[in-house]
Parts: C-alpha cells; structure tokens; sequence
C-alpha cells in the first residue's frame, strides 16, 4: 500500500491537459503525480512507476493496454478495483463523458479515490469548455473574414457602400432564414463560380 | 419516423456490414437514423455502450461474453442478435522471425502445426542462446487474436504465458511496433496485416481461417435490457446488417463496397487494400506472393451471420483455459446466452436451424469442440492455466 498521498500516473499525449490536470491534484494536496507522454513500453513503464492510480484520456488508444495490465494483476493476485466500484454506475457514467477513464491499481480505499475521480471530472471539463470556445472563437473570426470579403465583393459589383452591403446581407438572411455568415459564403461561393 | 440510434465502432474491415447498413442507406429503409461514431479503443466501445451513450456497437466477441460474466470490468448483460463477421484476422511475422521459422519448418508453411512446431524449435534455441523471449502483439486481453495466437502456438509445444511475451497493441501501432522491433510478431484483424506486408516489415505466416474454420469474430452487440425494450429496433438492425452483408458478399458489388469502407471518417485507408480483404486474395510477403481463401473473412456467407452458441461456449472454454476465469456452468450458459440466433431469426422471418452437428469450429488441432464436455475438451491440451 501507498503512504499518505497516493502515487498517481497521468497517461495523456496532450501536454496541456496533463499540465492542467497535475496542477489541480497537486493544488488538492497529491503530491505523487508523474505524466507519462510517451505511448511505446507504457506497460514496463507504469509497472516501474508502481502507481495506485492511473488517469487516462479516454481518446487514448493505450487504454487497451491498460487492460491487460489488470488482467496480469489479477494473476498475481494483486486487489484491483477500476473506476470506484461495480455500484457506482454515476462516477462511471460522468468520467467517461468527461472523457476522462481512472484506472485504481492498488487496494485504494473508495473514499480515498472519489475526489482525485471528482477533481479530474471537473478539470477535464473545464478543459473541455476551453477547448470549445477556442473553436468557437475561431470560427467567428473566420466567419468576419468570410463577411468581410463578401462585402467587399457587394461594394465592387453593386457599387454599395459598406453599410448598404451589409444591409442586403442581413436581409437576405433573415429573409432566407440563414446565418448571415451562409449567405456571405455563398456570395463568396458564386463569385468564385462568375470568374 | 425515424428511430435515432448512435453506435460505435473501430476502424477495421470486419465493421463492413455495419458500416454498408448505414452509408447505403439500408438502416435508413429500415427507419433508423444512425450515427456511426468511430472510436479508438475496445475498452471505450465497451464502456460506451454498457453507460449507455451508444445503443449498439461494433465489439469483439469475447468482450460481449466477459461484460455479461463482469470480467475484466464491470457487470453488463450484453447480447448478440447479429454476427457481423467469421474469421478475418491474421498472423504476421516479422521478416527475422520469417526466416527463423523457414529454417525450422518440416512440411508445409501452410500448415499450422509445421509452423508451430517450427515456432517451439524457435523458441528453444533462443532460450539456449540465452536471447530475449519473443514478443506477440494482440489487441485486447479478451480477443479472438488473444486466443488464436495462444491455441496456435500452444498446439505446437510453446507456452505463451511461459515462453514467449503476449502483449497488447492498439491495432493502428501494431504495424510501427513490428517495424522497431518492439514486437516479433502479431495477430490482427484487416488492414493492419496488409499494411506491414505492403511497407515490407512483416509476412503473413497464417490467415487465422488455418487455424479454426469457423471463429466468431466481431458481433452487433447491445445491452440486453435495451434488447428486450427495443425488440422492433433490434429486428430492423439485423435485417438492415443483413441486406448490407448480402450487398458486401455480390462480387459486383465489392469495389462500391470497399470504396464506401475506405472513407476517411470509416476506414480511412486504400479502397485496393480493403478489397483484397473482403476477396480473400491477400498479398502474403514483401515480394509480392499472393494467397486465396474464401474463408479469409466471411461477412454473412455461410450462415455467419447468425449467431451460433457453441461459438460463445468455445471463446468461454479460451477464458477457462488460459486463466481468466474459473469453469462454471452457470457462467458457461451465461456465455451462450450472450449470441442470440433467436433475435435473428424472429428478425429474419425464419425458423431455427440447430448447429452444425459435430463442431462449429473446425480447429486443427485437438478434440472436435463440445459445448456440452468444456472441461473434457480442456483436459485434451497440455498446456494452459487450467488443472481440472
């Protein structure tokens, strides 16, 4: 058995979800958090470490060789418990949407484990949410180019102004009942098709 | 109106009939809107499907019969309506290891008992000359590839818990591994095989159909409790599988086939490479030698389709035998109650064909397989973790 902080792996080929996730468990006072990046002799390399918990990125295509290594555990007899337990289909059920997978080595006490699984729950949504508004702020700038050059393409061939070309647009969205970003697109679109 | 199903699966060749059923519109004639959602690993198809964020998925065999028993993971009645493939994987070696096995051989290379009996020879003068213990990759410790490796190399004298190292691979690292040495050998269902062949790292020493005739691969798998709300669902899948399996199985049909399968959010890889799969004509070694089996994968041909009972009691007789679990015999008919030739023929419209009825393996080696005396057929092989 482990001493007072349990020894727990991070598995995770994204560097920033690993560091996010290690500061928040260091934060809450586990001191035994090594990440591992690296996908080639992960088995030799867990088995070196000796840890009690592993935290793995469920879009790791490792945790199959995770697998194993419980089903060679078992061999030798060591106590196994993955997630929390049989019973607790809730911890299951919100780690894998959080798409974060704890795998619990050693004979670690179930109250012991709930807050490391909690904590990662909430850090790998928090880095989740970030994810999405990365994207979405990115496809909002692109959306402005793609506005912008079909303004541009209004002006010329219409002979607008800036404001009567964006009027157009947004009525012709709204008309056609569209984002006003489709209707640039396909103005966009059609000029490419005119040239 | 249109049932909305998701439902997972790993990119690899025996996903055929799903993944025809979906992109030519088969399901959809059937009223179900399905998403197919691909995914990375069998652990993560298994736990989706048994928390219930997909309604059915693309799963090995084996799995479906260990989250049923709570092996490995937890407790999740599972059943099989659908068989979605026999056969389909196969052995490659690297060209060392090749080349250590030629040497060996007395008889045929085709032959599974020369070539494990080669292999065992291998293996003892690598022992004597004090070198590293060779190392098989696989894909997941309840896998069919898990037990064809095991039962072929067993069969000629090696122990693979013993004398060799098993370990697991994802399918798409597998290919690199066998490129860096990491591993000697490994055991695989398509493309993977053909990919080592084609970048000149690996031989195909065996079609996993030389080793058993008839192996339940990958089955349609959904939860029981879901089954039993669902029933009308679970019907139109199967006939949906059904008409795609039929359409897979038409030679005309084959190129459409595989270029559908080749997509990159399905397969992702050459529609040629997917074809000679499907056609059973793989080439076999970097020099370009050819092999045909029109047993190399059976998608729906040869009653494959329906889910046969012994075949789950023979991948159960694999778990007793190499330790995973303890002989049972209400766990046994646990197992055979997970492939559910029922569900496909209330499906299908027809009536029960009983089983083959001597053996539904045809393995070559070892007693015809009995569902009925698992620990007698066990006792007919020397090695293995199980002592009656």
């Amino acid at each position: 058995m482990s001493a007072e902080s349990p020894k727990i792996v991070i598995v995770d080929e994204s560097p920033i979800r690993a560091a996010i996730l290690e500061e928040g468990l260091r934060e809450a006072g586990f001191t035994g958090v090594v990440h591992i990046s690296e996908m080639q002799n992960l088995l030799a390399r867990i088995y070196a470490l000796d840890p009690d918990v592993i935290l793995i990125d469920l879009e790791n295509p490792s945790r199959d060789v995770l697998e194993q290594m419980f089903q060679v555990s078992r061999a030798v007899r060591r106590p196994i418990a993955m997630f929390v337990d049989q019973s607790d289909a809730a911890s299951i059920q919100a780690s894998v949407e959080a798409g974060v997978s704890a795998y619990i080595v050693d004979g670690l006490k179930k109250e012991r484990i709930k807050p490391i699984l909690d904590l990662c729950i909430s850090r790998f949504n928090a880095f989740s949410k970030l994810q999405d508004e990365l994207d979405r702020t990115k496809s909002a700038l692109e959306e402005r180019k793609v506005i912008d050059r079909a303004k541009g393409i209004l002006m010329k061939a219409k002979g607008f102004t800036e404001d009567e070309a964006y009027v157009l647009m947004r009525s012709t969205a709204m008309r056609e009942k569209k984002k006003i970003g489709e209707i640039a697109q396909s103005i966009l679109t059609a000029s490419e098709l005119l040239k | 109106m249109s049932t909305p199903l998701r439902i997972g699966f790993i990119p690899l060749v025996d996903a055929a009939a799903l993944i025809v059923a979906v992109d030519k519109g088969f399901t959809r004639a059937e009223g179900l809107d399905v998403t197919l959602v691909r995914e990375v690993s069998w652990s993560n198809v298994r736990d989706k499907l048994n928390i219930g964020m997909f309604d059915a998925a693309h799963l090995l065999a084996p799995v479906a019969i260990a989250s049923s028993l709570g092996l490995g993971h937890v407790k999740v009645p599972i059943v099989a309506p659908f068989n979605l493939g026999l056969n389909g994987n196969a052995i490659t070696v690297s060209p060392a290891l090749h080349a250590a096995i030629m040497s060996e051989i007395e008889g045929d290379a085709v032959d599974p008992m020369a070539t494990a009996l080669a292999l065992a020879r291998v293996v003892a003068n690598r022992k004597k000359a004090g070198a590293e213990p060779l190392t098989f990759g696989m894909t997941f410790p309840f896998s069919t590839h898990n037990y064809q490796l095991r039962f072929w190399m067993a069969a000629g004298g090696v122990d693979p818990d013993e004398d060799v190292r098993l370990v697991v691979l994802p399918p798409p690292y597998m290919v690199d591994s066998l490129a860096n040495g990491h591993v000697d050998a490994f055991c695989v269902g398509a493309p993977w095989n053909s990919v080592a062949v084609d970048l000149g790292v690996g031989h195909i020493l065996h079609f996993v159909s030389d080793i058993l005739v008839r192996a339940a691969e990958k089955v349609l798998a959904v939860r029981q409790n879901w089954a039993e709300k669902n029933a009308d669902v679970v019907a139109a899948l199967v006939r949906a599988a059904s008409h795609a399996a039929d359409y897979i199985e038409d030679p005309a049909n084959r190129a459409e086939a595989a270029q559908v399968l080749a997509r990159p959010d399905r397969i992702g890889v050459d529609a040629e490479v997917i074809q000679r799969t499907l056609d059973g004509r793989l080439k076999v070694s970097p020099d370009g030698q050819r092999r045909e089996s029109n047993r190399y994968l059976l998608v729906g041909r040869e009653g494959a389709a329906r889910p046969d009972p012994a075949q789950a009691a023979w991948l159960y007789a694999q778990m007793v035998r190499w330790g995973q679990t303890a002989m049972r015999p209400e766990a046994l008919k646990t197992a055979m109650g997970v492939f559910r030739p029922d569900l496909y023929d209330a499906a299908m419209g027809q009536q029960g064909t009983a089983a083959g009825a001597s053996d539904a393996i045809g393995a070559f080696a070892g007693p015809a397989f009995d569902p009925g005396d698992i620990e007698g057929h066990l006792a007919a092989f020397e090695i293995g973790r199980w002592k009656p």
